[in-house]
């Protein structure tokens, strides 16, 4: 095993997949010769050269659907936005071309493509740049989407789906870029689909993802000083969502609560809750609860931002109300 | 602020035709009986499109590209085998023109199994990737990126090919593709951007959505090569793509023809067709791209009488047959709806009910 950073992790990705086929390639804003504006891509034009490594105007709608044309013709294309914020300008053809060019041509012309970028909140950046869409586009068939947690999951993720046929939607964070983890030295595969369970424990199963599961970390360790032991389950796909390993907990801890860095309304809360009550009914102890963002835009004064955010103090208080604590 | 308030009348057509014959037969004999021959079952399948859509026969949208042939025509006729194509929804007579028997487009139309996209895409998205028709596309502009995106594939593999990406004059007004040209430019791609330009993007004329009135501007200011053809024409635009073809395999870059046309029928099958004169369309009809094309057969002698009948018939044959295949095909089994949405053989849909 080695330390590397979640940003290392994604390079290392990249750089293999693109070592091993030719076909894949990297567009978009400031990947090439300014090496990423977070620096995932580091080096990258260095190794890969001009061809490979594509610096795009600022034209999201412009430049995701020319990777959708490529996808469609044969490559297999990285898309990288500088944040998924920005990629609002180019649902058009995330969401009308490559979810739908399968069923639409018949089965004749797939769409292997990976979208990537920054997503979330990441400090004072106000509303538009604060965003998460998990929900956004997991709500979306054609498309597959995957929020890594760790620098591990982002690697193996990363990998399965720049070979996976399928467009997809890969949230990473900003903040998270930094973050350190273990990896193997060898190549290693996660595969899409699968959730994980990144604590075990008897009380109450909490499901999250992305970089906000770090909250459910917190929670988890201050609730065992109390006696609770919360099993905590990553999705790490939101879609498709592994609903089996969320129920199955559910089944053993008989409570749930879910936490997720996005709106309540139409979310991936919503959905885990849907699902838990309509196939764990009878195991169920207590409500679904769940731990989102304010329903509001995200502001940017640190008070504003503090009412705003799902953090581990409601999530605690969410976990003891579901275990009568 | 200057607003325009008058709708200006439609722009008046350079075509003034030479179907006196005078002039020497540019092409062979055989291409233009060829081109008769395409472009009739084009016009005779649409209009059979046309008169089937009002008997109710299937459902959905019915754009007809009656009057616009020359324009799928001419390009087929100067395309090599490898380029690709991509279109818009008005694309019933792009497979046509690629040599894709009718009847699958016709059972397209009705939604069978047997249709070119499987009954899955219907009348707006036509797909065949033995003749490389990467549809088809219902988003007004999105197959400009797209197009830009198959000729950069192209390009990366040094194939040669390249992508041919039609769009009506409404779609010049998105900002798709000025995004585009733009990156079309920057990186030299072999793409031929075609306006299929009809002057109407349904109720709306050209001069209403724009003062940039000549198309061929909007390239320019990217410092695309352009030009504007008579897309009446059938050799015209052929020489037009043939050298913007040659231009782009040459690595020379994008090539941007603003080719006129007009559509003879509505925008689609429920347009009561205020926003323009009978005259105009008359205008239009005077030089009917594929009457221009058996008057030079006949006054070249190019075909008997009875040799143009011939073709006439067999037209009509096809188009009965393609009918017949169409409404005999079967409609897709239920269970079709969860095939083809992901490449992923057992995706887990959420499904309650079964
Ligand atoms: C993004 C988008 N906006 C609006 C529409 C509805 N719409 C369909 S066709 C059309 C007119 C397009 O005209 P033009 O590009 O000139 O093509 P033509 O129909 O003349 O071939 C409109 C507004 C659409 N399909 N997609
Ligand atoms: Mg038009």
């Amino acid at each position: 095993m080695k330390t590397v950073q979640f940003r290392e992790a994604l390079r290392e990705a990249m750089s293999e997949e693109m070592r091993s086929d030719e076909r894949v390639f990297l567009m978009g804003e400031e990947v090439a010769e300014y090496n990423g504006a977070y620096k995932v891509s580091q080096g990258m034009l260095d190794e890969f050269g001009p061809k490979r490594i594509i610096d795009t105007p600022i034209a999201e709608l412009g430049f995701a659907g020319i990777g959708v044309g490529a996808a469609m013709n044969g490559l297999r294309p990285i898309v990288e936005f500088m944040t998924w914020n920005f990629a609002i300008l180019a649902a058009d053809q995330i969401i009308n071309s490559a979810a739908k060019m399968l069923q639409m041509s018949g089965g004749q012309y797939g769409c292997p493509i990976v979208f990537r970028g920054g997503n979330g909140t990441a400090g004072q950046l106000a509303a538009t740049h604060s965003q998460s869409f998990e929900a956004f586009y997991a709500h979306v068939p054609g498309l597959k989407v995957i929020t890594p947690s760790n620098p591990y999951d982002a690697k193996g993720l990363l990998k399965a789906a720049i070979r996976d046929e399928d467009p997809v939607v890969f949230l990473e964070s900003e903040k998270m870029y930094g973050d350190k983890g273990e990896i193997p030295e060898n190549e290693y595969i996660v595969p899409i689909g699968i959730a994980d369970i990144k604590r075990s424990g008897s009380d109450v199963t909490i499901v999250s993802f992305g970089k906000i599961i770090k909250e459910a970390y917190k929670a988890a360790e201050e609730l065992s000083k109390d006696g609770i032991e919360c099993e905590i389950i990553d999705l790490r796909t939101i879609r498709p969502i592994d609903y089996n390993t969320v129920v199955e907990s559910v089944k053993k801890t008989n409570r749930c609560v879910v936490l997720e860095e996005s709106w309540p309304i139409a979310s991936i809360s919503s959905e885990i809750a849907y699902h838990v009550q309509r196939y764990a009914f009878d195991h169920l102890d207590a409500p679904v609860q769940r731990i989102t963002q304010s329903d509001t835009p995200f502001a940017f004064s640190p008070p504003l931002i503090e009412e705003a955010s799902p953090n581990a103090a409601r999530l605690i208080q969410a976990v003891k109300e579901v275990a009568y604590a | 602020m200057a607003t325009k308030t008058v709708s200006k009348p439609a722009k008046k057509k350079t075509t003034v035709k030479k179907s006196n014959g005078v002039a020497k037969p540019e092409f062979s004999k055989e291409q233009y009986l060829k081109w008769y021959e395409d472009m009739l079952v084009m016009r005779k399948i649409e209009e059979k499109a046309g008169q089937l859509y009002i008997q109710q026969k299937f459902g959905g949208f019915c754009h007809l590209y009656i009057g616009q042939e020359a324009v799928v025509a001419g390009t087929m006729s100067a395309c090599e085998p490898g380029d690709k194509h991509i279109t818009a929804y008005r694309d019933h007579a792009h497979p046509i023109g690629l040599g894709i028997h009718p009847k699958y487009m016709m059972a397209e139309l009705y939604g069978k199994t047997t249709g070119m996209s499987k009954g899955k895409g219907g009348s707006m998205h036509m797909f065949h990737k033995d003749v490389n028709l990467m549809g088809g596309h219902g988003i007004v502009g999105a197959q400009i990126p797209m197009g830009a995106g198959i000729a950069f594939a192209e390009k990366y593999n040094e194939t040669g090919n390249v992508c041919f990406c039609s769009f009506g004059d409404g779609a010049a007004r998105q900002g798709a593709l000025h995004e585009t040209f733009n990156m079309a430019m920057m990186w030299s791609l072999p793409v031929v951007f075609i306006i299929e330009n009809n002057n109407y993007a349904m109720g709306t004329s050209i001069a209403r959505t724009t003062n940039v009135e000549d198309l061929a501007d909007i390239g320019k200011s990217y410092h695309m090569k352009s030009e504007t053809v008579d897309g009446m024409s059938v050799e015209a635009v052929h020489h037009a793509i043939a050298d913007a073809a040659e231009y782009c395999r040459k690595g020379k870059g994008p090539v941007l023809l603003n080719i006129e046309t007009y559509r003879y029928k509505g925008h689609s099958m429920s347009d009561p067709q205020k926003y323009r004169t009978k005259e105009e369309v008359e205008q239009y009809k005077a030089v009917d791209p594929i009457q221009q094309v058996l008057n030079t057969i006949k006054e070249n002698k190019f075909a008997t009488d009875a040799a143009v009948k011939k073709i006439q018939d067999k037209a009509k044959g096809i188009v009965e047959e393609s009918v017949k295949f169409a409404e005999e095909s079967p409609l897709p089994n239920r269970e079709e709806l969860y095939e083809d949405v992901y490449k992923q053989e057992d995706y887990p849909f959420v499904r309650e009910y079964k």
